[in-house]
């Protein structure tokens, strides 16, 4: 049985999946169920000033249902916690006390002052918790207060507030980012210049989930008028998982504990995300649709796969993806597939034809045998795209076969037809 | 016998009606495996609901939801290890509960689309791949403990005792007084619902585990006996299943072509080539359970011309259930209700038909006759109407060593604790639905109590 034991940025954890700071870790009692249900650790939901409430609106949440299924996507417009700041502490102490082998990680978004970040920490640091996590993510209600992803999208407030908390507290930091952004990379290296430990990414997205007709406002609607929200949930992983790969593989970026997030919903997605270079992961929406369960088959799921692959520990394969996350001109354009058709799984329902003739390279040709409709692909217009197959029904009826051309690995710079090397020529 | 009287015999029993092809479609698994593309799509339809109706109705509290949930994402390995870890025979389970009753009667998809989940055919899947892997093994035995326990009667209540006391550490020897072990999975059930020696490879599973004798041949109340079996081992688990058949009460019962329909369903699970098995042009079944309707819908697949299967009640009242029914009947089998036999008619010392009397409810509810009869043919005609439990093993010198109810099967508290100490039971011998699935939670039960009372114990 593989060991799924989990350390980042000097925190560690039964195992690597944390619940994302959310309603899911609003308070003691669903944190204690989440750990009973055996998460490997958590972050509490974001904690702000003690003082003014906060205060939330009533219809907080939207969704994006797809092809029948609910919630691809969440969207919400809540804030941090509303709950009074001694009480969380307090929580927050005992969980730690009497769950000490997970992590417990502690969210935090206050004013950017000094003092404000001063006073915080010192109260935090009381109660034991493994780290702190700093939220530059929110994208609404708070980031009009000039906190959360006000802050999130100006390096140079990121750099400095990561010094400030580098400078009050022992405890590891943990930089939350924001995706609303247009390159992930500028705040990532600020919070690495700042000294952060580890970034914990991506925060949700900016988002309208959908527009109510009837009443013409977008959702979720708050007495006839709607404002945009975070969008999280499956639908948002491979955003995700770019920006995670975008800085794993960063020299500035130096290597900093990535906390990976965004739409981890199977442990498949999981080791993706490690595989991208994430040390731990974070889950909020789904376990806000079926409930703290679903991490039976996240670890199981996890250490049977990598029974299967022979890793014996999440860092034999941690970051293994990103040696081969390239650009574009690092391709090699001697590479050549094509598709090929199973005729024996088809099921005749002709979509790889139809996608392809109108959509793309008019390759895959609809015949009428009698009855029997056959489709082929012909190998002199396939540029081998993908597109039949992963339009196909059917696992496996179209898989894409390498053509042996001989040719050697070349890239576009080296390309022949690139026009710079024509010149040269 | 006469020339004449030969030509006259009425009775049509003969081997080989069907093609090798047809016997082997016949027998072939009624329900095909999924493939992975419909696995996953179907089990995308689970909700995973909270406190799932499916897990309560399951006898042996599977999380399906969770197993279902591994299915989605291809963890099928993990997926068996849920279903085996709550029931060791999840596989046979899968393809032989009347789900339509449990499970799926209970899935909330039925309220919401009318639909169920298929719960049976996704554990199948997953049972199945975990068998079809090199690294099936998913239990791991504890440290031996020395302590020894005896079961009687290899079927899945003995089977899965066996198993739960071999994880614990303890050496199991199972006594089974037939050659193959696996019990009713073996002889009984349905050919074409275990189809491909299935009960024997997953027999062989269980085994694996280590710590598990088993000595065929041994029949308790012959080889052994149950006094004996307390001294040698620390406890023993008796896991005999019924042995008795319910008579009719009819006059000539002994002719020739009247038989109990176990003992030919078991003629039909071992034998190695149905081509070789004789059946009757007409055959009647008599009964109202899944053995009458498996007897039926056996001799009529293996080329049976007319199988009748009488009831005396209507088909509300019969205890297979609506879905078997109406497989016997697509099966070609006709189902008459209402009408009880009368007499067994015979030519030669041979059956030859059966005469029925219709019945009906009188004022108070009770069963009775109409006084119509008719009569139908019958080259062969299968008793169907009941087993039970024969006690006379657990008899030495004349008296019963342990308590039975009045239903005359062997009485056991919620563990499965009978009246004589260090014994327990479970099973079609004690009392609860003669079902697999019942079995196997039995097995289960006991293995946990017993386990507790040895620990205790030193
Ligand atoms: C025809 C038929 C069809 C059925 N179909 C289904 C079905 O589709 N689905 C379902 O869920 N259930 C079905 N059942 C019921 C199911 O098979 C039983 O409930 C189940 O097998 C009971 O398990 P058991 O271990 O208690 O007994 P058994 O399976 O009967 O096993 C008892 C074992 O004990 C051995 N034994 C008996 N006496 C002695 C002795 N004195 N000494 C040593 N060994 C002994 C026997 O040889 C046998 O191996 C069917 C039953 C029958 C008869
Ligand atoms: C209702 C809701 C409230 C959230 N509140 C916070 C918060 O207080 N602090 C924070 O850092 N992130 C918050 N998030 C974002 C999540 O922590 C997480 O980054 C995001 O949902 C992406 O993960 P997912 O796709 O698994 O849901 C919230 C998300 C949701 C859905």
């Amino acid at each position: 049985m593989a060991d799924i034991t989990c350390k980042i940025a000097g925190v560690t954890s039964p195992n690597p999946f944390w619940l994302a700071s959310a309603p899911p870790t609003d308070k003691e009692y669903n944190v204690v169920r989440a750990v009973e249900a055996g998460w490997g650790g958590v972050v509490w939901k974001t904690l702000g000033e003690e003082g003014p409430p906060v205060v939330n609106v009533s219809s907080r949440y939207g969704a994006i249902n797809y092809g029948g299924n609910k919630m691809a996507g969440l969207n919400n417009i809540e804030l941090i916690t509303d709950r009074p700041l001694d009480v969380n502490l307090k929580e927050i102490e005992r969980v730690k006390k009497n769950w000490p082998d997970r992590a417990l990680i502690v969210s935090l978004m206050v004013p950017c002052e000094e003092q404000s970040w001063q006073k915080i920490l010192k109260r935090v640091e009381t109660t034991g918790c493994d780290g702190v996590e700093l939220n530059f993510g929110c994208p609404h209600g708070m980031s009009e207060r000039g906190m959360g992803s006000a802050v999130g999208q100006v390096p140079e407030y990121i750099k400095q507030v990561t010094e400030w908390c580098k400078k009050y507290t022992k405890m590891p930091v943990f930089v939350k980012l924001t995706p609303n952004i247009t390159n992930i990379l500028h705040p990532a290296r600020a919070a690495v210049s700042g000294g952060a430990d580890a970034v914990s990414l991506i925060n949700t997205i900016n988002s309208i989930t959908s527009v109510n007709l009837d009443l013409m406002a977008p959702e979720p609607v708050v007495n006839g008028i709607g404002a945009h929200g975070g969008y999280c949930g499956p639908a948002v992983k491979p955003i995700a998982l770019c920006m995670v790969g975008e800085i794993a593989r960063d020299p500035d970026c130096k290597k900093i504990p990535i906390s990976g997030i965004g739409g981890i919903s199977t442990w498949r997605d999981a080791a993706e995300f490690i595989s991208l270079g994430a040390g731990s992961v974070q889950v909020c929406t789904a376990a806000m649709h079926y409930g703290f369960k679903i991490i039976d088959d996240l670890t199981d799921g996890l250490s049977n796969w990598m029974d299967e692959k022979g890793y014996q520990t999440l860092d034999d394969f941690r970051g293994k993806a990103v040696p081969n996350y390239k650009n574009w001109q690092d391709l090699d354009m001697n590479y050549d597939i094509k598709a090929v058709i199973d005729q024996d799984k088809c099921i005749q329902c002709g979509l790889c034809h139809i996608v392809c003739e109108d959509t793309s390279h008019q390759a895959v040709k609809a015949e009428r045998l009698g009855d029997t409709r056959r489709y082929t692909v012909i190998d002199e217009e396939c540029v081998g795209c993908n597109l039949c197959m992963l339009a196909c029904p059917v696992d496996t009826c179209i898989t894409m076969k390498r053509v042996d051309n001989g040719k050697p690995y070349l890239t576009w710079p080296n390309d022949p037809r690139n026009a710079a090397n024509m010149k040269k020529a | 016998m006469s020339k004449a009287a030969e030509a006259e015999n009425p009775v049509d029993i003969a081997a080989g009606r069907l093609s090798a092809a047809q016997y082997a479609e016949n027998f072939s698994d009624v329900a095909p495996p999924l493939d992975r593309n419909s696995a996953v799509t179907e089990a995308n339809r689970c909700l995973f609901c909270f406190d799932a109706p499916c897990i309560e109705a399951c006898l042996t509290s599977i999380d399906i939801p969770v197993f279902i949930k591994k299915i989605s994402t291809d963890n099928v390995k993990g997926a068996a290890t849920t279903i085996l870890s709550a029931n060791i025979m999840g596989g046979s389970c899968s393809r032989v509960c009347p789900v339509e009753e449990l499970c799926e009667e209970a899935c909330v998809r039925n309220t919401q689309s009318g639909q169920p989940i298929k719960i049976g055919q996704l554990q199948r899947y997953a049972t199945d791949h975990l068998y079809s892997r090199k690294d099936a093994q998913v239990f791991t035995r504890k440290p031996a403990t020395g302590k020894k326990i005896a079961i009687v009667g290899a079927g899945p209540a003995g089977l899965s005792c066996a198993h739960g006391l071999a994880r614990e550490g303890h050496n199991v020897t199972i006594f089974e007084a037939r050659p193959k072990a696996g019990g009713l999975n073996e002889y009984g059930i349905a050919a074409y619902k275990v189809a491909g020696n299935f009960a024997q490879r997953e027999t062989d599973f269980i085994l694996a585990i280590g710590g598990i004798e088993i000595k065929n041949g041994q029949a308790l109340g012959q080889q052994i006996t149950l006094s004996q079996l307390r001294k040698d081992y620390d406890a023993v688990f008796l896991g005999m299943g019924m042995k008795g058949v319910n008579a009719l009460g009819l006059e000539a019962e002994n002719l020739q072509g009247v038989e109990n329909a176990v003992d030919y369903i078991e003629k039909l699970r071992q034998a190695k080539d149905l081509g070789k098995l004789p059946v009757g042009r007409h055959v009647v079944v008599i009964g109202g359970g899944n053995t009458a309707i498996d007897i039926a819908i056996q001799t009529k697949r293996l080329g049976a011309e007319y199988v009748t299967l009488v009831y005396r009640r209507g088909a509300g009242e019969m205890s297979a259930t609506h879905h078997e029914q109406e497989f016997a009947q697509t099966n070609g089998v006709t189902i008459k209700h209402w009408a009880q036999p009368k007499k067994l008619i015979g030519f030669q010392g041979h059956v030859t038909g059966v005469e029925f009397e219709y019945t009906q409810l009188d004022a108070n509810g009770k069963l009775m006759g109409t006084g119509d009869t008719f009569s139908i043919p019958a080259d062969m005609v299968f008793k169907a109407i009941g087993q039970t439990f024969v006690a006379t093993p657990l008899k030495e010198q004349g008296r019963d060593l342990l308590q039975l109810t009045k239903k005359g099967r062997i009485a056991v508290n919620e563990d499965g604790q009978t009246s004589l100490p260090g014994v327990w039971a479970g099973g079609d011998c004690t009392e609860g639905q003669d079902l697999t699935v019942a079995a196997v939670e039995d097995g289960k039960i006991a293995a946990i109590a017993i386990n507790r009372a040895l620990k205790e114990k030193k």
